[in-house]
């Protein structure tokens, strides 16, 4: 019984594999999807390097088993532009320097992601506690949170079919 | 690190589960939010042979008001201890805790059966029920059986559950009138377990205290309540004298073990201010 077939989505495509139990979904993800933009920073469940979104949560993949993923929907780092279009997070992390050696990048943009798909408009400190899961070793956070601010307002903006003529 | 190697089976009804735990007695471990289980794997300080997932199991997720008490589902996510307006507006003690617990992605999965189940003086829980006077509900191949919060804890680690039992409720009871309660936690960062943890809740009349419990966060091998320092409190007026002597005897009673965090003596000094901070705020909101 230590040998399981799960079917996961990821990223919008169903993919079916045989998994040991004891793999763990982020080297599932890294090693059998080639999807390295999950990392893996610690292995005390800290860092947050490797946050994905789980059933539309963010969980620290490192401590989940790919075989619990069986039947649910996953998103990583992969699948947050779209259209060859930088999401608005991406983009703020670009024009704000929210990035230095990019290692907490994907993580802190999976936990910013599920923070504005529930608070699209957060406080500054909403945004400091809602990224208090990862861990960031050079930026100092500040340009992080400004980050995030810009893809908020940007998410803001009225789209162009929504501005009156 | 990779965990060794087990079989997995994931039940979708708690009967099943009961079926299987019996079945795999003495080598199976439960997993549920796996925010405690699946490190220990990893540093292979566990290595269960047999691990029960209950993430398939539905209807374990819940907080509800049912006559005279809060009733937590085992599966519930700290997460949706944040979210729920029913724990922020009426349980202040128990909401305090959930803020404080980990950091919100590990909030995300970690369960509150789990918490209090893994019996960890570190974790936050144990303390916040003990001050409660929660209940635990099992459940076993016998049927479900009710165990008072204080005979839970039996020691490092390990709780009064049997082999096949599963924790499936948590029911703490409403406070009254002019009751209140607070969580205060003193940890390096966030995310940290803490240095330590004082849970109080209490019942005023007037200037006096007349109920009161007190649990205390990783400050002892097994999660405890200071009960001195209980004694020291109720039937009297809350003044600052009284304070400081309720305090002293948490720090008195409490037995921290020197780590990373700090040494026995700080540790209980931090308690000693703690147990002074929470009770004041415990109070402020009885009386507000
Ligand atoms: C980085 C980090 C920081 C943390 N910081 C804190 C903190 O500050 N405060 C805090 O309180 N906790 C903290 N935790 C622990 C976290 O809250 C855990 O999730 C919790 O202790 C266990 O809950 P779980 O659902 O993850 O249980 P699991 O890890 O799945 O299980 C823990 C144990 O309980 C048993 N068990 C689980 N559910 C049941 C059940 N229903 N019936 C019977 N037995 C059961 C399991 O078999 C296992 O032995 C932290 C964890 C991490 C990774
Ligand atoms: S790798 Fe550090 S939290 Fe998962
Ligand atoms: S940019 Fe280097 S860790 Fe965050």
């Amino acid at each position: 019984m230590s040998q399981h077939k799960i079917t996961v989505t990821v990223n919008g495509q169903a993919v079916t594999q045989e998994v040991e139990s004891r793999l763990l979904l982020v080297h599932f993800i890294r090693e059998n999807l080639d999807l390295t933009g999950t990392h893996i920073g610690c292995d005390t469940t800290s860092c947050g390097a490797c946050t994905i979104s789980l059933n539309g949560r963010t969980v620290k993949s490192c401590t989940v088993f790919a075989v619990q993923a069986n039947g649910g929907e996953i998103e990583t780092i992969e699948g947050v532009a779209q259209g060859g279009q930088l999401h608005p997070l991406q983009e703020g992390f670009w024009e704000k320097h929210g990035l230095q050696c990019g290692y907490c990048t994907p993580g802190m943009i999976m936990s910013a992601k599920h923070l504005l798909a529930h608070n699209p408009d957060p406080s500054e400190m909403e945004i400091r506690q809602a990224i208090s899961g990862n861990l960031c070793r050079c930026t100092g956070y500040n340009k992080i949170v400004e980050a995030i601010q810009y893809a908020a307002a940007k998410l803001n903006q009225p789209t162009p079919e929504e501005v009156p003529a | 690190m990779i965990p060794g190697a087990f079989d997995y089976h994931a039940p979708g009804t708690l009967s099943e589960a009961v079926t299987l735990l019996r079945q795999h007695a003495g080598d199976a471990k439960l997993l549920a939010g796996g925010q405690s289980l699946i490190p220990a794997m990893r540093f292979r300080l566990a290595m269960p042979p047999v691990l029960i997932d209950l993430n398939q199991i539905e209807g374990l997720e819940y907080v509800r008001e049912d006559n005279g008490h809060l009733a937590i589902g085992a599966m519930t996510r700290e997460s949706a201890l944040e979210e729920s307006g029913l724990v922020q507006s009426r349980f202040h003690l128990l909401a305090d805790a959930a803020r404080v617990i980990a950091d919100p992605v590990v909030r995300n999965r970690a369960t509150v059966g789990g918490n209090i189940a893994h019996a960890d003086p570190a974790n936050d829980h144990p303390a916040v029920m003990l001050a409660y006077g929660a209940e635990v509900i099992a459940l076993g191949p016998n049927g479900t059986r009710a165990i008072a919060i204080d005979n839970f804890f039996v020691d490092l680690f390990e709780n009064a559950l049997a082999e096949d039992e599963i924790l499936t409720e948590i029911r703490i009871p409403t406070p009254g009138a002019n009751s209140g309660g607070a969580y205060v936690k003193m940890e390096r960062k966030v995310g940290d377990y803490a240095i330590s943890g004082v849970a109080v809740q209490l019942t005023m009349n007037g200037d006096t205290c007349t109920s009161a419990r007190i649990g205390l966060t990783n400050v002892s091998p097994t999660p405890m309540r200071a009960k001195q320092a209980e004694q020291l409190l109720v039937g009297q007026v809350v003044t600052d004298e009284r304070l400081e002597a309720v305090g002293a005897a948490a720090a008195a009673e409490c037995d921290p073990s020197p780590d990373l965090r700090g040494s026995a003596e700080y540790k209980r000094d931090v308690t000693r201010v703690l147990t002074k901070r929470a009770i004041r705020q415990a109070v402020e909101r009885a009386t507000s």
